[in-house]
């Protein structure tokens, strides 16, 4: 069982010098476009994501330049709306899910010892149908009326609350492109979960049972589950509201009888369980990068497994704990604040069994590491504050305030944002053959952390304080103005410190060291072949005994295999 | 932690795993089924809410030959997948084309009731709740009947040109599947429609 070594291509990427090494650029962008290789779709949902990281980013900025001092006009309160609008809704679909997919895309195959997805050509309709999102959503700024005013970007918040969405009070094309948008969107995504899921239960190499699987392929499984059942109710309430607005329809036309309520709750059916489907994921790199970097296997995996399986069920059932202001019943009020307790129970066993495998570990500070050690951090931070406002009581005063605002760019930066990091950090070498600069990284590193800190420590005082989200701008006596100047700095510190990651990447990938097959020592299928792999993969179909298969490899003395 | 279900595989032991498209076309029925829910929660929530008429009452009538097609069809395409499976194609054929005429038949049903709702009624999606839930809810489900009835036209040009061999039944069972599905999913809808919402 494992004992045979496994034989590592030496053409490396032989695939990619023949679709575009040689070729014109015009055959290369070709190669590209046709591309249903899981890498090349990998990378293109990475590199799109990243693309919009960056816009979605600037629009953060602009509006911290906004906040940055009482009653300044750097925005108009219109264009305000809008980019909190373009903001959010980028952020959410256009980069935390496809730089998410992205990486399963390319991860999944690899960690499981397959050739491809399970269907390789329903995953680049699933990628072009998510890029088509972007297009959408991003016309809209040149969409009416031309970039001056913003064009008709859609200004209703990214939860686009009924009936400010109806043709009534948002004539023109602002909400169409929205919803146009988040529809081609969700059925990209639906599309790559059903792959996601047919690839990890189907093309598992020999060996590989279930509970042999790398945990982020476990993990990736859950989230795609999770994205059926979630990203659904929000595709049939964007068709809801594309009846309203294109046929008549009164789904939600308050004159006519129909509940602006309903959308909000079908709208947080989907957007709470969103958050755990941007954060499982994110789980099952921890996973993967905390043990190789602390020399010990996973603490606990059955438990994390378990655990994981838990949070996507139970976060089924706590969307309105974003609804205890809309007015509940004492017993409504009570279920969702107690259901979203429950949640920090399986997260808990998680934290702890991450711990566990740091203890006493050989631990290698190395860029990976840092990011993914700064996540566990201002995640458990991240999951306090949300213990806190799960209390309907304490939200009555806290909700919509800069306090919730911190609590959720906490969870989405502080722990999405570092793994995400992390990751690239970790996979960076896999994918193009190339160290990144550590240098830099650490510069990245740093910079990150004192400016995350610096904008979202101090943007819980003003929530605090009673200031409320989407406002444009603040009086002067209010005292908030030293908070948010500091919030504001915070905010470009982090701006810098993801240009130099930037700069990283590309620099890297002209420059950077040769990685080799295994840069840091790990114990999963995808660093037993070629950086980067070929087409194929791998070019025997790997067997695999244990948990750790290069572990196995490595060490013929002390197997796993041999423990199982 | 219990590792006693986790002995090796041998490697002699046969590598078995499950299907594909069944794993597919079962996510994919997660996903609608999740879809059809919040129209379902829709069509429940506001019943009654009216602001103006028709109501259900006034126009509703019980699709009971409708219904017994569209669900005697689930019976004939399990007779299609027996079959199949056993290499019987003229069999299969019969069986395939009497599934997608009941399918048809049920089409058509729901065509005669709208025209009537339309025309005589005069309920359409923009009327009232009642018929932007009533068509909305409805039309989803009879979207999906198209659907199937597309996928299996698609099956029965092949298969009457002698290109649906024995070796396609996992294929074809991947279908039905996906008819079921539809067939199960107008249980729920005609149940809400006609009997609660009536």
């Amino acid at each position: 069982m494992g004992e045979g070594t496994f034989p590592i291509p030496h053409e490396t990427g032989a695939g990619i010098a023949a679709a575009g090494g040689k070729g014109t650029y015009l055959e290369v962008i070709h190669s590209w476009i046709v591309t249903v290789d899981h890498k090349k779709l990998g990378i293109m949902y990475i590199v799109y994501a990243l693309l919009f990281l960056v816009v979605a980013g600037v629009e953060a900025l602009l509006m911290r330049i906004q906040l940055a001092a009482p009653n300044l006009t750097f925005l108009s309160p219109q264009t305000f709306n809008r980019m909190f609008t373009m903001h959010g809704t980028t952020m959410v679909f256009l980069v935390g899910m496809m730089i998410l997919f992205g990486l399963g895309n390319y991860l999944i195959p690899l960690m499981i010892g397959a050739r491809d997805m399970a269907f390789p050509r329903l995953n680049a309709f699933s990628f072009w149908m998510s890029a088509l999102a972007g297009v959408f959503l991003y016309f809209s700024f040149i969409g009416g009326n031309g970039l001056a005013g913003t064009g008709t970007a859609p200004d209703v918040g990214w939860f686009a609350y009924a009936p400010l969405t109806e043709r009534a009070f948002s004539p023109g094309h602002t909400i169409d492109y929205w919803t146009v948008s988040l529809l081609a969107n969700g059925i990209g995504s639906i599309g790559t979960s059903i792959n996601i899921l047919a690839t990890v239960f189907c093309m598992r190499c020999k060996g590989m049972t279930l509970l042999r699987m790398p945990l982020l392929a476990w993990l990736y499984a859950t989230m795609s589950f999770l994205t059926l059942v979630t990203i659904s109710p929000l595709t049939a309430a964007q068709a809801m509201l594309m009846i309203d607005r294109y046929l008549g329809g009164h789904f939600f036309d308050t004159q006519a009888g129909g509940s602006a309520i309903l959308w909000a709750h079908f709208f947080w059916i989907f957007g709470h369980p969103e958050v755990y489907v941007l954060v499982l994921p994110v789980f099952g790199m921890v996973s993967e990068i905390i043990p190789v970097f602390s020399r010990k296997a996973i603490f606990g995996y059955p438990a994390m497994v378990a655990a994981s399986v838990c949070i996507a069920f139970i976060s089924l059932g706590v969307w309105a704990h974003h609804m205890f202001t809309i007015g509940m019943t004492s017993v409504g009020n009570a279920f969702f604040t107690l259901s979203t307790m429950l949640v920090s129970v399986p997260t808990g066993i998680k934290i702890f069994n991450w711990l566990a495998t740091l203890w006493g570990g050989k631990i290698r500070f190395q860029s990976p590491m840092l990011f993914a050690i700064g996540f566990l951090f201002q995640f458990l931070i991240a999951g306090l504050t949300g213990i806190m406002l799960s209390v309907s009581a304490w939200d009555w005063q806290l909700h919509n305030s800069y306090f919730v605002v911190a609590h959720f760019h906490y969870v989405l930066v502080g722990g999405i944002v570092f793994m995400l990091f992390s990751a690239l950090y970790y996979w960076y070498p896999k994918m193009t053959g190339r160290m990144m600069s550590e240098g830099l990284a650490k510069w990245h590193f740093w910079l990150m952390l004192s400016g995350f800190h610096m904008t979202f420590d101090l943007m819980h005082i003003p929530g605090l304080l009673g200031m409320p989200r989407w406002i444009y701008t603040y009086e002067a006596n209010r005292g908030w103005g030293t908070l948010n100047m500091l919030v504001s700095i915070g905010g470009f510190i982090q701006g810098v410190a993801v240009l130099i990651f930037v700069y990283n990447m590309v620099r890297s990938y002209f420059k950077g060291a040769i990685a080799g097959p295994d840069p840091w020592d790990a114990w999963t299928l995808e660093w037993s072949t070629a950086s980067p792999p070929p087409a194929y993969n791998f070019a025997v179909d790997p067997e695999v005994g244990s948990r750790r298969p290069l572990w196995d490899i490595k060490h013929p003395e002390d197997m796993d295999s041999a423990f199982e | 932690m219990s590792t006693a279900t986790l002995q090796p595989v041998e490697t002699e032991q046969e590598w078995r795993l499950p299907s594909r498209g069944v794993i597919a076309m079962t996510s994919l029925i997660i996903a609608e089924s999740a879809i059809f829910t919040i129209f379902v929660v829709a069509y429940l929530y506001y019943i009654g809410r009216d602001v103006s008429g028709p109501t259900p009452k006034q126009v509703l009538e019980l699709p009971i030959f409708n219904t017994v097609c569209l669900l005697s069809s689930s019976l004939f395409i399990v007779l299609a997948e027996r079959a199949i499976e056993h290499g019987k194609m003229v069999a299969f054929r019969i069986w395939w084309l009497v599934t997608m005429a009941l399918g048809i038949i049920f089409l058509y049903g729901t065509g005669a009731e709208w025209y009537k709702l339309i025309v005589k009624d005069h309920l359409t999606i923009s009327t009232n709740l009642f018929g932007t839930t009533f068509y909305s809810l409805v039309g989803l489900h009879a979207s999906h009947v198209i659907v199937g009835l597309l996928m299996m036209l698609v099956v029965a040009v092949f298969s009457l040109l002698g290109k649906v061999k024995p070796q396609h039944a996992e294929r074809v069972k991947v279908l039905a599947l996906y008819w079921h599905f539809v067939d199960a999913v107008w249980v729920v809808v005609f149940t809400v429609v006609y009997v609660v919402g009536r």
